[in-house]
């Protein structure tokens, strides 16, 4: 029977895996590596900012493991969504620590760059086209939300991968993309049955994820035939159960029958999971339904101001007895102070108090109102610029420290402060602004692929 | 009696995306998750009552391969919003813990 084997060196490129689980993949002559690098789970920074989400030698050490090993069995390899949220410049942070790898390693590769931003103009374009539309639970988009957004980016499918695939790329770095796609993209290109090969994919993006038990992240291994696929992990200490691959499209999905991609719909619904040993699973069943409409999900970033803020510990059994007229004087004080200095009002920026040990995971929608022995204290500012954020969370935290306690006489001092200095200017802060798809005339008309050597 | 914290496997809460957050109740025994589900003590309604959501906004799933109840909710506040106290969405499962299921 036909087959390919896909190997997933981990679940996020960066977060290390185990060397030899990799080179014991490799073993198995596989068709491709491909790896995720981006995703919209740890906030709107990334997007933001265009800063990686891991520090650079993270990804040079995930990178110089996967090209050396690629270069020396001759398996092409894909990375999605570089650098935390696929952004031009985050590719071409990625081809730049694959070019310094491979000068060190004497290695060569042909790179195919697929870069996924969308400009204004585009947009504004479908928009009047009345081609962009509003995912659950999001309102229709507008075109001031286009305008004000940092960064914009299309998630692209199996399509545009194919084409850098085509184009003879042994290397390809790709903007933000369905993490899926990444390995579905040679399958599919190579004519497989797509409900197997996007169900693989869907498990396979997260790494050791799908394991009973994941120690920590690594390799994960597929091989996919016309009728289903086997899966399981690397790592002999790690086994793959049918119930633990079956509830993995529980992960991080809305639903885990039906998964939407930028073509289709994956649906599990008849799938059937069995033990293929006892480490690795045999999926049966998984079905594909192509889409009436091709659709390409936005995500975009804007630019909403600067943050500052301190943290410290309050054990003062007094200020704990009446928190909320505690925190509420230092709150008006702040808004006076602030008015007096920087002439600026209250609705012009926020202030928050985060207090840990209380609600600080939950917020209001905590029901448990007891305090224990102690809170942590976040006092937070975020404010249109950084001198303004700043000024209001130094103003506060010091206000917090000697705000008087209704059951003391005296000059008190209100906080267990952990460092020095105590307010962080922590920069620039970002909010999601887009959950919306455009239909394109085509699955590859949103993304460019340019192509270089190193 | 006894709490779902004692009789589940896992439960967990995570972002499906910036603007929905799912719960997973997940089972490792399928005697145990065939109760629960007959008992119907886990439903979209209860979920509603937890998190303040009207009923029609849950999607609410079955998911007997899985041994695994989900639960789906629009995010109270968009991830990584200012005000926003969970970025991942990974720590609003806690009430889920303490729900009493009966006849165990």
């Amino acid at each position: 029977m036909k087959q390919i084997t896909l190997v997933a060196p981990t679940g996020n490129l960066g977060s290390s895996f185990s060397e030899e689980s990799f080179l014991s993949a490799l073993k198995r002559k596989p068709d491709i590596i491909a790896c995720d690098s981006g995703s919209t789970d740890g906030g709107p920074y990334r997007l933001g900012s265009g800063v990686p989400y891991f520090p650079r030698a993270l990804y040079k050490r995930d990178l110089r493991v996967i090209l050396k090993g690629a270069h020396a069995h001759g398996v092409p390899v894909i990375i999605g969504s570089a650098a935390g949220a696929g952004l031009n410049c985050q590719v071409d942070f990625l081809v730049d620590v694959a070019r310094e790898i491979a000068a060190e390693e004497n290695l060569a590769f042909d790179v195919a760059c697929v870069y996924a931003e969308q400009s204004k103009e585009y947009l504004t374009k479908r928009l009047s086209e009345g081609r962009i539309r509003a995912l659950h639970p999001s309102e229709e988009l507008s075109q001031d939300t286009i305008d004000r957004a940092a960064n914009v980016v299309g998630m692209m499918g199996v399509e545009p991968l194919i084409e850098a695939l085509d184009r003879g790329a042994t290397l390809v770095i790709a903007g933000r993309s369905s993490d899926t796609a990444l390995f579905a993209a040679l399958p599919i290109k190579r004519g497989f049955n797509p409900g197997p090969a996007w169900h693989a994919g869907k498990i396979l993006e997260c790494g050791a994820a799908s394991t009973v038990q994941r120690l920590f992240p690594d390799t994960m291994v597929a091989d996919v035939d016309s009728e289903g696929f086997n899966i399981g992990p690397m790592n002999p200490a790690m086994r793959c159960s049918p119930l633990s691959v079956a509830a993995h499209t529980l992960y991080e999905n809305g639903d885990p029958f039906v998964m939407r991609e930028p073509s289709g719909t994956l649906d599990t619904t008849d799938c059937a999971y069995e033990p293929a040993d006892d480490r690795w699973v045999r999926v049966s069943g998984s079905a594909f339904h192509p889409a009436d409409q091709y659709t390409v999900k936005l995500e975009a970033a804007e630019l909403i101001g600067y943050r500052s803020f301190s943290i410290s510990g309050v054990r003062d059994p007094m200020i704990l007895s009446d928190l909320n007229l505690f925190l509420g004087e230092v709150r008006e004080r702040t808004y006076a102070k602030v008015l007096d200095t920087a002439g600026v009002e209250p609705d012009c920026y926020r202030l928050d108090f985060r207090c840990y040990g209380l609600d600080g995971a939950m917020g209001p929608l905590e029901q448990e109102k007891t305090i224990g022995h102690e809170i942590g204290l976040m006092i937070e500012a975020v404010a249109e610029t950084q001198d303004l954020a700043s000024i209001v969370a130094s103003y506060g935290r010091y206000l917090a420290l000697h705000n008087p306690v209704k059951h003391w006489t005296g000059m008190v001092t209100n906080l267990a402060v952990p460092m020095s200095p105590p307010v962080i200017n922590h920069g620039p802060v970002y909010q999601f602004s887009m959950n919306h798809v455009v239909i394109p005339d085509s699955p590859t008309e949103m993304f460019r692929v340019s192509e270089v050597t190193i | 009696m006894a709490k779902l914290g004692e009789l589940a496997q896992l439960i967990r809460s995570k972002n499906a995306g910036p603007f929905l957050l799912t719960f997973d109740i997940m089972f490792a025994d399928p005697k145990i998750y065939q109760h629960v589900k007959q008992s119907k003590a886990i439903n979209a309604q209860m979920i509603g009552d937890i998190y303040g959501v009207p009923v029609e906004k849950i999607h609410f799933v079955e998911y007997d391969p899985g041994l695994a109840f989900k639960a789906t909710i629009p995010r109270p506040i968009t991830s990584g919003h200012v005000g926003d106290g969970d970025i991942y969405g990974a720590q609003q499962f806690g009430p889920l813990v303490q729900v009493e299921i009966p006849g165990i």
